[in-house]
């Protein structure tokens, strides 16, 4: 990570952050600094401080007593306008019926978590880390800032700090009877010339939250259903002006312009923009712009995908499963060759899955208006953020960082999609050749689709040896596709007691754009461990929740959620003639084991999934509503995947175009009810976002089994493939 | 270019765009009425549903040649006065958006079925809320949000 010089953080962006009302702002000192509190109204002030010091402002509180509290991570539908502000607000002991949630600036050394090394921050809404790695700093902040109150009341009223409790926004002092609002105390705040931290000790104890754990509704979601929630799709600007690109549908071909004059001539084309894989338009008007996209004619150069059928490297995938050398390793437990060798009966079964794209609602877009001499930069864009969280503006622009300022705004779904930053420098790139006038950067649906970046598509071999008892001794699962951690994630069994374990990954390429998508590998990954242990207790007649149940032997959280499930979805109870249960577990950060019951249409070989049951211990849980919000849109996203998408690629080319061609679940499709029951747990809390996705294939296949005796192993279980093997 | 004018929520607009523009470009980038969403351009998703006499319409696959003749068109920010449409508050009692990205569209669709059938019953619902995809999954919340908004009207009027 770049070595950011503390004076250069931009004053400009944090003022007109703070600018909106009076009040004050904490500014809380991070790495030793001594804190500071200073006036809203105070600009000068403000800039000084911000000039001097590596500052932190987590809250502003006017006298009125309205409290606005900022809001670090990105809201993309996962509700972390509401989980963050809220721990907060526990801490500080704030009336919640007064709070306001802004967005914080994207300022990671200022407003990041931890990030992946020690020592480092990040503002990087992925991994479902939100509530998991903010906990802590928000807690600690939060009690700062009652601190900061509790000091200055102490003052006031010339009291011993350790007589005063707060309450609602309120504090009091129980020897006199005295009491003051936050909002009262505003004029008399003063600092306290350190501030503890509060992580060393001082906390609320759990069991006296108020508000985390309650029932709260959802900050941002009025504005969710008035149509006024903005978007960076939804920003208008003077002067504003209109980007779309011409990508192809060969991933990382070239091309070349063959009437570049006539689209010149295009009634309001302003501009055209080569880029290496790419043809830019920029327009007066949006409509302008897609008028002469469609009538580009472009020769585009091979690429790395030429001749690339993804629907035939299978065979290619189970010849590289069967070579002798073995791939990079992942994870190693005991010797599984040892196991094998000595084993009683092995199991053997290769898995697949296609490509699937992340689909999310609102198209990639973003606005970027770079000022006349290049020096600075405005972007507004919904970016689940980054390692930078300028999101290579600078770079691009060859400006210092602190130039660049990121209005963030709501993201009309992430899934990882929005992880990925190449949208936000197409835009600068076409704004910067605009300057001074603001541009709209499109991604149509059908760009959005073709030039996506998958979840990869991989094959899976795995062998499992039981000795003589039946017991499991080995596990071995291999990994074939291109994208590293992108197909290795979720391949380990950490809950699962097998003394000898072996994951490797064996490295294809194809050119084809992937990245994360909701889960990553532990969509794949998870079908394949689930539906091979469902096949071992099949053969070994076995129940598949008794056989898990001993896997989890030394893992009593996630066997709690394996039994919670079994009980709320009546497990040993037989199904309605037709229909069968499947099971699968999951670790994603939290533990959830679910639960499906199905039926087939053996005419039609349609799967449909009638309900669906989880029990999830996610350690403390913020908002229980929305937790179990996640788990229903994690089981139906997973389902969409798992019953019907599919991005082929015949000839490097990409088959699908929009929803026509790429179906998602709709909703004559969803199971009558999704059933979530949530372990009460005072541990750290765990993401929940990413949990309930991968255990849809697995529960699926493994009810499959029961119902037909017969294995679903190739994602997604279309009816052309569940017919086939229904006749197979 | 050629000049329309447009009956939306009631208010008459004026706009010059060329010939053929889709409405929805015309809602969101002409006259500001963002709450209708692009997201597919080929009425498979219903992001952009919005009323054109009183019918649940998609607003990218119309030309704005053929709603300037005095249609009357709706959109979510016409739905109601402040936002209180029951079914916009059975939206918010069911919590029901994730990134609320299609939510406009959900809304304008279950509107223009509860005008025309106030008790629909579930697969009613279901069939006629086929066309709005949700990528967030929340289809059992939006369920669960009609069905309230249903009772609640049948119950008060």
């Amino acid at each position: 990570m770049k070595n950011i010089s503390k004076k250069a953080i931009a004053p400009i962006g944090r003022r007109q952050f703070l600018k909106s009302s009076g009040g004050a702002a904490l500014f809380i000192g991070v790495s030793g600094l001594l804190p500071n509190l200073i006036s809203c109204t105070d600009a000068k002030g403000m800039e000084g401080q911000f000039a001097k010091h590596d500052v932190t402002a987590w809250v502003r509180i006017t006298e009125d007593g309205q409290i606005t509290i900022y809001n670090p991570a990105a809201e993309m539908g996962q509700g972390s306008m509401t989980s963050l502000p809220v721990i907060f607000a526990e801490e500080m002991d704030a009336d919640w019926s007064k709070v306001d949630v802004e967005f914080s600036p994207q300022e990671s050394d200022i407003y990041g978590s931890p990030g992946w090394q020690p020592g480092t921050k990040l503002m990087f809404t992925v991994g479902s880390r939100t509530t998991n790695s903010y906990y802590t700093v928000m807690r600690n902040a939060g009690a700062q800032a009652r601190y900061v109150l509790l000091h200055s009341a102490a003052k006031h009223w010339e009291v011993p700090l350790e007589e005063l409790t707060t309450g609602a926004s309120e504090i009091m002092h129980e020897n006199s009877g005295k009491k003051i609002s936050y909002g009262a105390l505003v004029p008399y705040l003063t600092m306290p010339e350190t501030l503890p931290d509060f992580n060393d000790g001082g906390l609320k104890d759990p069991k006296d939250f108020k508000l985390i754990g309650s029932l709260i509704p959802r900050t941002e979601i009025p504005q969710k259903v008035d149509g006024s929630a903005q978007f960076a799709i939804d920003l208008r600007l003077p002067d504003m002006v209109y980007g779309v690109l011409e990508r192809g549908a060969l991933h990382g071909a070239k091309p070349t312009l063959n009437n570049e004059s006539d689209i010149l001539a295009m009634d309001g084309v302003l501009k055209v923009v080569p880029f290496n894989y790419a043809i830019g338009i920029v327009a007066s008007t949006l409509e302008a712009a897609l008028a002469a996209k469609k009538v580009l004619d472009i020769t585009w150069s091979d690429a790395q995908a030429s001749g690339f059928n993804s629907q035939e490297i299978y065979d290619v995938y189970a010849q590289m499963a069967s070579a002798p050398e073995k791939g990079n390793t992942v994870n190693e437990v005991g010797d599984v060759d040892q196991a094998f060798r000595t084993a009683a009966k092995t199991y053997e079964a290769d898995f697949k899955n296609d490509y699937v794209y992340h689909a999310q609602m609102e198209p990639l877009n973003a606005v970027v208006q770079v000022a006349a001499d290049g020096q600075s930069a405005e972007v507004w864009v919904g970016s689940q953020q980054g390692p930078d969280t300028k999101l290579g503006i600078p770079d691009l622009l060859g400006i210092p960082h602190e130039a660049v300022n990121v209005h963030l705004q709501y993201l009309g779904g992430g899934f990882g999609r929005r992880s990925m930053n190449d949208f936000v420098l197409e835009c600068g790139r076409l704004a910067q050749q605009m300057a001074p006038k603001p541009l709209k950067l499109l991604w149509t649906r059908e760009d959005d689709v073709r030039y996506g970046a998958y979840r990869p598509l991989t094959l899976q071999r795995l062998k499992v040896s039981a000795d003589a008892q039946g017991n499991l001794s080995g596990f071995s699962h291999c990994v074939v596709g291109d994208g590293g951690n992108l197909v290795a994630s979720g391949a380990r069994n950490d809950h699962y007691t097998i003394p000898n374990q072996w994951v490797e990954w064996r490295e294809a390429s194809h050119g084809v754009r992937l990245k994360h998508w909701r889960s990553v590998g532990h969509g794949p990954n998870k079908f394949a461990i689930e539906a091979m242990l469902d096949e071992v207790a099949h053969d070994q007649g076995t129940d598949p929740v008794a056989l898990r149940s001993k896997l989890m032997a030394d893992s009593p959280r996630a066997l709690a959620t394996l039994n919670k499930v079994a009980e709320i979805s009546n497990w040993d109870t037989p199904s309605p003639e037709g229909r069968a249960k499947g099971v699968a577990f999951v670790e994603h950060g939290s533990l959830g084991t679910g639960v499906c019951e199905i039926s087939v249409n053996r005419n039609t070989g349609k799967i449909s999934v009638h309900h669906f049951w989880i029990a999830l211990d996610a350690g403390v849980v913020v908002q229980p509503d929305n937790v179990k919000a996640q788990m229903e849109g994690g089981i139906v996203m997973g389902l969409s995947s798992v019953l019907k998408e599919q991005i082929t690629i015949v000839d490097g080319q990409v088959q699908q175009r929009n929803y026509d061609s790429y179906a998602l679940l709709r909703m004559q499709e969803v199971p009558d009810s999704i059933e979530t029951i949530i372990l009460p747990s005072a541990e750290h809390p765990e993401g929940v976002g990413e949990t309930a996705t991968p255990m849809v294939a697995g529960a699926i296949a493994n009810a499959f089994l029961k119902l037909t005796g017969k294995r679903l192993r190739h994602l997604p279980f279309t009816p052309d493939r569940v017919l086939e093997v229904l006749i197979g | 270019m050629a000049t329309y004018s447009l009956n939306i929520n009631e208010t008459l607009y004026e706009v010059d765009v060329a010939q053929g523009t889709s409405l929805l470009w015309v809602l969101r980038e002409h006259l500001g009425l963002t709450g209708t969403k692009y997201s597919c351009g080929i009425a498979q998703c219903g992001s952009c549903t919005i009323h054109l006499d009183g019918n649940p319409v998609r607003a990218c696959v119309l030309q704005v040649d053929n709603v300037a003749n005095g249609q009357k068109i709706k959109t979510i920010e016409g739905l109601s006065e402040n936002g209180d449409h029951p079914l916009q508050k059975a939206w918010v009692e069911a919590q029901a958006p994730q990134c609320g990205y299609c939510q406009s569209g959900q809304i304008m669709q279950a509107a223009a079925l509860l005008e025309k059938n106030p008790n629909p019953s579930r697969e009613e619902i279901k069939s006629h809320m086929n066309g709005v995809l949700c990528r967030c999954g929340t289809y059992l919340r939006i369920l669960e949000a009609i069905e309230m908004a249903k009772e609640q009207t049948n119950t008060t009027s």
